[in-house]
């Protein structure tokens, strides 16, 4: 099952907070791995908060935690600011100098079975180790 | 440490000491003039050329945060005038709101050694200095604004003369300021909630006092403390028909409050306060009754804000005025309100030489400038960048000068611009001597600077060479020789170092930053603190801890302590 | 134990300057008034953290000296003919204004976190000039405020109890007297608390923006809703909008980082000046790092330029799209890059960090980051606001000063003392040259 949702990246406490406590802390993997999805989307998509979900764009594919989010926004979900969201997010910046970091087409689909890559191993598996 | 200079032979404008042109020579020792040196001294020959004590400017937007808001409005301001990185300088951009490193170079090589930027939001003034300290070279300082303040409007209100005198002390130190700066009194306030003031007498909404309390009691005030230099105005009505009425009546509202013959008002930018007319249309000059008023008065000075055609910005602190401004041109607009003190508004405008307002705005300045019988009371200035920018003071002596180049300009303006203004058939020239009052002297004097403006023993080693010859250039029909000459200067002089040749930056050096340190009574500051501290909360949203600027950000800091009654 | 007063905290651009902290043993050991992000901050002291220069020998990553390291630094911009000199905002102004020097000095691209931020809000500036203010006079005079693509709860948690909302002011005293609106794609938290929460379709905020714009001035909008709202409430919104007596809009990256970007802020700017034909209305960016203000005012003052400005011509240049460092890093233009005060591995899109990752780079930084796990070299410095002093502006202009409540580890320095002496040894190295 694969549904179409528009992506927002954006600030959240925890990502703020967690990147003060260092981004291999605990609390920013939890805060910038996390996937806010409306109610209705995650029954579409037929899983529970907390379990993987695979999110792609054009510009990458990335497995984050399916959390649900307190208020209805259906068609939309957020993740917040980290290396994570940023293997979704477009570096065009069409003259700005901004990329595009929000209302990204993206396909979000079940991965109960594919783990969550800490950031060492996301930064080592998308970039390149020294 | 022994640096000795000897300018020699030149043709030397010194008015405060009534040296009318004559060659002399003058001896520097260790950035001083002195009355000899040895022989060891470097010399400059001077033969031929001008020698003038260094450029004063008392009036030019050059830094704070609304120059810069200025800078960041404008990149294609700087795009078409960059400055390459030298082995000396640092690189730059910018034309009527130059980079910070450009600023200084430019003024230095105009010959100018001395520039004041006369209006600073207090609570933003920290970074006013921070640019100030950035410009290479020339001595500085900077103007606070108090026109609009609350504490201030809230003591005169209730009375408090001296204990408004007090917070005014404080703030000069607190801020490091120089002078008492009013812009547009209680039309600021009032442009909080979007009104604005056009009377001396209406009150400001909520604060139960008027233009014309607020200006005698800083008038007052600032007599009292003993500053260097009077109030500096920029009264109410700017650039509006009809406003030479309320121009006057700013300067008679304090004219009883002046001591001793000495000024004690000093109205800035004066064209753009002298306009007749009830609107566009009729807009006409009434530079003479203000020139009139001045020359039969003594306790005020003036400085011109001439216009130059071609393209700038306008920036000041009169918000009210800068929206109307961008209604007026459709130009884009910044608005910068600052809580408890004051506003600021930048707008960009291209002069046209054919456009019948900016031509009759073009010739009032003149008019005023040549009017005034005596250049002690008017000084050379563009308000920059609002008239133009200060590049462009060469050209504005040319015109000073000579009535050729102004003639020039007379028959191609609109003849409807021509004659609503006498200058047509003003024919006065103005003699280098009269040059070197408006440019330099008088600015000194008018700032109470005692060591600039001049070349008499003890005086700043701050000294202009120009490459003119006044026995053989006649500047009334070489004007252009006289613009080429102060465009590009022989020498400048700091603290008798050689910092620029032949209109080239050749050494930077550090500036000092005046600012005045009014010494009031202990108790009465200590009084102030304490009231302020308990109220400061209310008012701002920083802490007291967390406002000011303390004088250690302040490379050269160079305070006058000044003598009270308080 | 000494007790640190009037601390301003150096998270995020609210540079709230109420904070209390206690220090004992060179250990802080109580924080008081500060928000949850501030706290993590001042906390952020004693997490894990380098404390000698790092960089990669034979693929292991070993401690270095801070004169190898910076030696590297100054041979590696030398030798680049296009380095990028990246981050700045999380540091203090008299770091930010050795930066631009030594931009200048190695010809390369100086360009600070802006880029990615509110770089649309100034090119909005620069084409429609803006409406601004500082936060008090929002504080004693606002009736109505607007949060428009922005979370403050999230950002900027104490801005609506020290700025807008909640504080007493001179004309306004409580919170009945202010009216708050939010308009967000999402219900986020504080859209919880607004008055009126307006949800917009993601990217709809120009078509938006617009028709407020066609109300403000009394035009009748054809469309029945516009961005998912009925036309009847937008002309309620623009109704209040016009009837209050001050009125401000606080924005975010919500319309920065949308479809239209900087169109976006123009639309925002422009309705804002429109409404000062009937009202007093005012617009201000929520700027996000504590000294993302202070790196443009620095940077512009010096250079005529905010962000993204190129010295490779041996003048300022700029020209967002072409100087700013995710298109300069995306089309592999740049040669070496220097990171200082932030962290782009993690907030750039990937393939920009993939071109970035692919060249020489150092970070300068306190925090163990993304980029210091890519980077050739890593210099350990000292958290400005709490280890060193400095100067920093509010998002409003306003300037704050930083202070040093503890001393940084041992060995670690500051910003400042390492980008001096990065300068130092550059200007060396080109003179023996």
């Amino acid at each position: 099952m694969t549904i179409k949702v528009v992506l927002l990246t954006g600030r959240s406490i925890g990502q703020g907070r967690g990147k003060e406590a260092g981004k291999d802390s605990q609390l920013y993997m939890e805060a910038a791995t996390s996937c806010e999805l409306d109610t209705s989307d995650l029954k579409t998509l037929g899983v529970q908060f907390g379990t993987n979900v695979r999110v792609t764009t054009p510009s990458g594919s990335v497995i984050l935690v399916a959390k649900r989010s307190a208020q209805p926004h259906p068609g939309i979900v957020f993740i917040p600011y980290g290396a994570w969201s940023n293997i979704l997010t477009d570096q065009k910046t069409q003259g700005t100098g901004m990329p595009s970091f929000k209302g990204i087409a993206a396909e979000i689909s079940p991965a109960p079975d594919e783990k969550v890559l800490s950031l060492g191993e996301l930064v080592t598996a998308s970039y390149g180790g020294r | 440490m022994r640096l000795e200079l000897l300018v020699k032979n030149g043709f030397v404008y010194d008015p405060l000491n009534k040296i009318d042109g004559e060659k002399k020579d003058i001896p520097v020792r260790d950035g001083k003039v002195v009355d000899r040196v040895s022989s060891s001294a470097t010399v400059i020959d001077a033969s031929d050329m001008i020698v003038m004590p260094g450029g004063v400017d008392l009036h030019s937007h050059i830094a704070g945060s609304k120059v810069n808001v200025g800078r960041l409005l404008r990149p294609e301001d700087h795009y078409w005038d960059v400055v390459p990185k030298t082995p000396v300088t640092r690189s730059g951009v910018g034309h009527s709101v130059p980079s910070i490193f450009t600023t200084g170079y430019r003024y230095a090589e105009m010959g100018y050694t001395t520039v004041f930027e006369p209006a600073t939001p207090p609570l933003k003034t920290s970074h006013t200095h921070e640019e100030l300290n950035d410009i290479p070279i020339i001595d500085k300082a900077c103007f606070p604004l108090f026109g609009n303040n609350w504490v201030v409007m809230e003591k005169l209100r209730d009375g408090k003369l001296d204990e408004c005198a007090a917070y005014v002390a404080w703030m000069l130190k607190a801020t490091k300021g120089y002078a008492i700066k009013i812009v547009n009194p209680g039309g600021i306030e009032a442009w909080g909630w979007g009104k604005n003031i056009t009377h001396l007498d209406d009150e400001v909404p909520n604060f139960g006092v008027t233009p014309r309390e607020i200006l005698r009691g800083l008038c007052k005030i600032n007599l009292a403390l003993g500053l260097p230099h009077p109030i500096h105005v920029h009264p109410n009505n700017i650039g509006t028909p009809g406003n030479y009425r309320t121009t006057l009546e700013t300067m008679r509202c304090v004219e009883d409050l002046a001591k001793d013959g000495k000024p004690c008002i000093h109205v800035t930018h004066i064209q753009f306060l002298a306009y007749g007319g009830v609107d566009w249309l009729s807009i006409s000059s009434h530079a003479d009754d203000i020139a009139s008023y001045v020359n039969s008065h003594s306790h005020v000075t003036v400085d011109m804000g001439q216009v130059v055609f071609g393209d700038t910005t306008t920036m000041t602190a009169d918000g009210p005025f800068q929206y109307r401004l961008h209604q007026i041109t459709h130009n884009k607009w910044v608005n910068a309100d600052v809580e408890v003190e004051t506003g600021a508004g930048v707008v960009p405008i291209t002069y046209l030489r054919k456009n019948y307002v900016h031509a009759v705005m073009w010739t009032i300045g003149l008019e005023l400038a040549l009017l005034v019988k005596d250049p002690w009371k008017v000084y050379m200035t563009t308000d920059h960048p609002n008239g133009g920018p200060f590049t462009e003071y060469p050209r504005v002596i040319s015109w000073l000068m000579s009535n050729k180049a102004r003639q020039r300009i007379i028959k191609r303006i609109p003849r409807l611009a021509r004659v609503r203004s006498n200058l047509s058939d003003i024919d006065r020239e103005m003699t280098f001597s009269e040059i070197a009052v408006v440019t330099r002297a008088g600015t000194a004097k008018a700032l109470g600077l005692k060591d600039k403006g001049h070349l008499g023993t003890g005086a700043d080693a701050d000294i202009s060479v120009y490459r003119i010859n006044p026995k053989t250039v006649d500047p009334s029909s070489q004007y252009r020789e006289v613009r080429r000459a102060f465009r590009r200067v022989a020498y400048t002089i700091k603290d008798g170092e050689i910092v620029a040749k032949d209109g080239q930056v050749v050494k930077t050096l550090t500036g000092r930053t005046f600012w005045v340190d009014p010494a009031i009574p202990r108790d009465r500051m200590e009084q102030t603190v304490s009231e302020l501290k308990g109220r400061f909360e209310d008012l701002y949203t920083v802490r007291f801890a967390n406002y000011g600027v303390s004088e250690m950000l302040l490379p050269r800091s160079t305070p006058l302590i000044t003598q009270s009654s308080l | 134990m000494t007790v640190h007063d009037n601390l301003v905290c150096p998270f995020c651009g609210c540079c709230c300057d109420d904070l209390k902290v206690e220090v004992v043993d060179n250990q802080i050991v109580s924080i008081e008034n500060a928000c949850v992000l501030g706290r993590s901050k001042l906390e952020a002291c004693d997490a894990d953290r380098y404390t000698t220069p790092m960089w990669y020998e034979g693929g292991v990553l070993q401690e270095t000296s801070l004169d190898e390291a910076v030696d590297w630094v100054a041979k590696t911009l030398i030798r680049s003919s296009y380095p990028l000199l990246y981050g700045w905002s999380s540091t203090s102004c008299e770091a930010i204004k050795l930066g631009i020097e030594l931009a200048e000095e190695v010809g390369g691209v100086c360009d600070n976190t802006t880029t990615v931020c509110h770089g649309p809000s100034i090119q909005g500036v620069h084409d429609v000039g803006e409406v601004a203010t500082t936060l008090g006079t929002v504080r004693h005079r606002a009736d109505l405020v607007v949060y428009w693509g922005c979370n403050p709860v999230h950002a900027h948690p104490k801005h609506m109890s020290r700025y807008s909302l909640f504080p007493r002011g001179r004309f306004v005293r409580r919170r009945s007297e202010r009216r708050l609106i939010v308009v967000d794609p999402r219900r986020t938290d504080t859209a919880r608390i607004a008055d009126e929460f307006v949800q917009i379709q993601p990217g709809s905020d120009y078509e938006v923006i617009s028709a407020l714009r066609m109300a403000v001035r009394n035009e009748e909008i054809e469309a029945s809703e516009v961005g998912g709202v009925p036309v009847e409430r937008i002309e309620g919104l623009a109704d209040m909008m016009t009837g209050c007596r001050f009125g401000i809009i606080f924005f975010g990256l919500g319309l920065t980082m949308s479809d239209g970007k900087n169109r976006n802020i123009d639309a925002a700017i422009s309705l804002v000046r429109d409404l000062n034909a009937r009202t007093k209305f005012l617009i201000m960016p929520m700027r996000g790092h504590f000294n993302v203000s202070g790196a443009n005012i620095v940077s512009t003052w010096q250079t005529g330029y905010p962000f993204a400005v190129d010295f490779s011509r041996g003048y300022p240049y700029y020209n967002p799209g072409e100087t700013s460092a995710v298109d300069l890093l995306s089309r592999g233009d740049c040669d070496a890059v220097l990171v200082v005060a932030s962290d782009p591995v993690a907030n750039f899109p990937a393939a920009a960090v993939r071109n970035l990752v692919k060249v020489p780079f150092a970070v300068i930084d306190p925090h163990k980051s993304a980029t210091s796990a890519c980077a050739c070299v890593t210099i350990p410095s000292a958290f400005v606001g709490i280890e060193a002093e400095g100067t920093t502006y509010r998002m409003d202009g306003v300037p704050l000063p930083l202070r040093k409540v503890v001393e940084p580890p041992k060995g670690v320095k500051t910003d400042e003392e390492i980008l001096r002496a990065i300068l130092r040894r550059v200007r060396e190295l080109k003179g023996g040259g």
